[in-house]
């Protein structure tokens, strides 16, 4: 217990918060119900301020344990605080792959379902919370409930995307899919500007998988160019010969550690530019077969490649637009960023499938994600991307978010209420669960 | 002492987050373990996740430390004697309570020191009719000088240090070995909130797997980061006079 300097991923922002480290659900609950004000915190993937609270920070991640393993259906029950890093490193051998996963593996389940992640198979599987079959949740006044899509179904459905302020999740249960081979078939499709990505998304709907990186700072004719990436788990005769005979095999370790902060200067529009157009012109159209690795987590290569960004952290603006307002809106989104020169590397554009949670990023439409420095300069666009995904009816996502409004968050988000509602219900969560980007919210 | 090549090991103080790691390497090398501790049905969950993980034979059973006359039957109850036996167990308690209130300096002495000696005391006897085994005692650097900071749990574990010191003397000839086992600061929940130079304090797993790895080279007596051997020493041979004004 003590007072310890916390951020996100984003590395802003940075505040002192009395971390509490319970060993197990016992624990937990009595943590729980010796605060006032509380926010459970997982890895510390979430990019803002969605997991500090200085009153009362409840890291989970002692609280990493496998419980039980189906094989026959696929259902494997753990504690909140596992990493998906070690689920995929343990069950991958043994042929089965998370159902959803987001671009980093270095979360833990309970973020997972708290954030309602999506993978790049959304608009097939949904979001994880689509796979949860049930969880354990203590509230506020230390009662533990089971919840799943049949039990205490609307806090279900709240706490999955509910950021931790219905609750801390102990416990969950979901179910992983069967893979034939820890391989991805990847075929790599350029696109010259928006309209075309979007007819291959269209295009790509049958596959599992898809995903695409933009050039932000492409502009004119070239708004939107992209290369978009489809990929399927591959099957062993996909597999090259000398590796069939070890289908399930793990990905080698080629792990590198960013050693030091980025001078602030050296992400700059030149070095960036740069950078877009070797990234694009060294995208080979084409199939080959991959490692999952390379496939769904290429930055986590380089750990703590958050340093990039220098001393004073960045923040990721990922928002969602309706399917049918993407095209102009992300149009719009695209040449302001261009012009403002700032953006990251490479920002990440992904078709959505249909979604309906509460507080739940996920919805039918445009997703487009990409990293700012976090300066005034920064933090005055997005003000202005704001109004543009305001007016086209969209919204942002909470995991990303440090500096986001109370407006933004009740035009993006119309069940807010009924969030609001299910919350307040259940035994004082209310009071006692928040973070610093609730308050900052309002919610 | 069997002779299969997964052997078996106890962890005495596994609720732990020390007891979990070195289970956790343990398991990792195919070991089969008999997880305890004072509530048993703690560690189920614990169980669990090492069987799930590495898929080794994991039992739990409860054990006191502090109940000295239950330790025969507690070993009794294990039905096989184990190859390793790890003991964990300890109390760091509060020295300012403890140099007031001799009740709270008794607890920590039993816990750390008369709780462990009798334990491994007669695991040593077992294991010595056997003709073979590994004890593996956590004691700690605390142990090697008496400091103000800290003296009633350090002279508890000096006391380990030394019995652990003469139960290898004793044994080496009946091919039971001994390891003492000094981990310097550890990153924990409990030493949460202290100050502690990053280059001196070890996590929890890095504990695991110097145990694991001291025992497999058969070492006697290890510090878990090299640097407290010097640190140490040099601590050791500071004159008593110059020592005792000293606020280390």
């Amino acid at each position: 217990m003590a007072g310890q300097v916390l951020s996100g991923w984003g590395r802003y922002p940075r505040v002192a918060c009395r971390l509490v480290e319970p060993r197990d659900a016992e624990e937990a609950t009595q943590a729980i119900l010796a605060a006032d004000s509380l926010i459970a915190r997982g890895n510390g993937r979430a990019y803002g301020d969605a997991a500090l609270n200085p009153q009362g920070t409840l890291s989970m991640l002692r609280q990493g344990r496998l419980l039980a393993f189906d094989p026959s259906t696929g259902l494997l029950t753990c504690e909140a605080g596992v990493l998906l890093a070690d689920i995929v490193a343990l069950f991958v051998p043994r042929g089965w792959f998370p159902p959803v996963t987001p671009g980093t593996k270095f979360v833990t389940i309970g973020g997972m379902i708290a954030a309602d992640v999506h993978g790049k198979n959304h608009h097939a599987a949904g979001s994880f919370g689509n796979h949860v079959a049930s969880l354990d949740l203590a509230l506020g006044d230390g009662r533990v409930l089971r919840c799943s899509p049949s039990e205490n179904a609307e806090l279900f459905a709240a706490t999955c995307g509910g950021m931790g302020l219905t609750g801390v999740i102990l416990r969950a249960s979901f179910r992983l899919v069967p893979i034939e081979t820890s391989r991805i078939r990847q075929e790599t499709l350029p696109a010259r500007n928006l309209d075309e990505v979007m007819e291959l998304f269209e295009a790509s709907q049958a596959w599992t998988y898809s995903v695409a990186w933009i050039d932000c700072l492409a502009k004119g004719r070239s708004v939107g160019r992209s290369l978009l990436y489809r990929g399927e788990h591959a099957r062993p005769d996909e597999l090259p010969v000398e590796s069939r005979g070890t289908p399930l095999a793990s990905p080698g370790k080629a792990t590198k550690r960013l050693p030091v902060d980025f001078p602030a200067v050296a992400l700059n529009r030149w070095s960036v530019r740069a950078f877009n157009e070797l990234y694009f012109h060294a995208g080979r159209p084409g199939i080959k077969i991959i490692d999952y690795d390379s496939f769904f987590y290429p930055l986590d290569a380089i750990l703590e490649w958050n340093r990039i960004y220098g001393s004073s952290g960045f923040t990721q603006y990922q928002c969602v637009l309706p399917k049918a307002a993407s095209p102009q809106g992300m149009r719009l989104l695209l040449e302001r960023i261009a012009k403002a020169a700032a953006g990251s590397f490479l920002a990440v554009l992904k078709l959505l499938g249909r979604q309906d949670g509460m507080l739940s990023f996920p919805m039918e439409g445009y997703t487009l994600a990409l990293d700012f420095r976090a300066t005034a300069a920064t933090f005055s666009l997005l003000l202005e991307l704001d109004a543009i995904v305001r007016d086209h009816g969209g919204r942002l996502y909470l995991a990303k978010d440090a500096r986001g409004g109370a407006q933004m968050l009740r035009s993006g988000y119309p069940r807010l209420d009924r969030f609001a509602a299910i919350r307040g219900a259940a035994g004082g969560n209310r009071v006692k669960f928040s973070s610093l980007q609730s308050q900052r919210l309002g919610l | 002492m069997t002779t299969s090549s997964s052997p078996s090991v106890l962890v005495l103080g596994a609720a732990s987050d020390v007891g979990r790691a070195i289970a956790a390497e343990y398991a990792r090398t195919g070991a089969s373990l008999i997880l305890a501790a004072r509530r048993a049905a703690r560690l189920d969950p614990d169980a669990a996740d090492l069987r799930l993980r590495y898929a080794v034979e994991v039992r739990t059973a409860e054990f006191d430390v502090l109940d000295t006359a239950g330790h025969q039957a507690f070993l009794d109850g294990l039905g096989v004697l184990p190859d390793i036996a790890v003991c964990v167990v300890g109390l760091l308690g509060d020295q300012a309570r403890a140099q007031n209130d001799f009740a709270a300096a008794e607890l920590i002495i039993r816990s750390n020191y008369v709780g462990p000696a009798s334990i491994l005391g007669e695991i040593a006897n077992r294991m010595e009719v056997r003709g073979g085994g590994v004890i593996i005692g956590v004691s700690s650097v605390a142990g090697d000088r008496g400091r103000a900071s800290n003296y009633v749990y350090g002279s508890a574990k000096a006391g380990l240090t030394a019995f652990l010191s003469g139960l290898r003397n004793r044994l080496a000839a009946p091919g039971v070995r001994v390891i003492t086992v000094k981990p310097g600061f550890i990153r924990t929940p409990m030493t949460a909130g202290m100050a502690l130079p990053p280059l001196l304090t070890a996590l929890p797993e890095e504990v695991g797997r110097a145990v694991v790895a001291a025992a497999r080279r058969g070492r006697d007596v290890i510090y878990v980061r090299p640097v407290w051997c010097g640190i140490m020493a040099v601590i050791c041979h500071l004159p008593e006079r110059l020592f005792k004004r000293m606020r280390i």
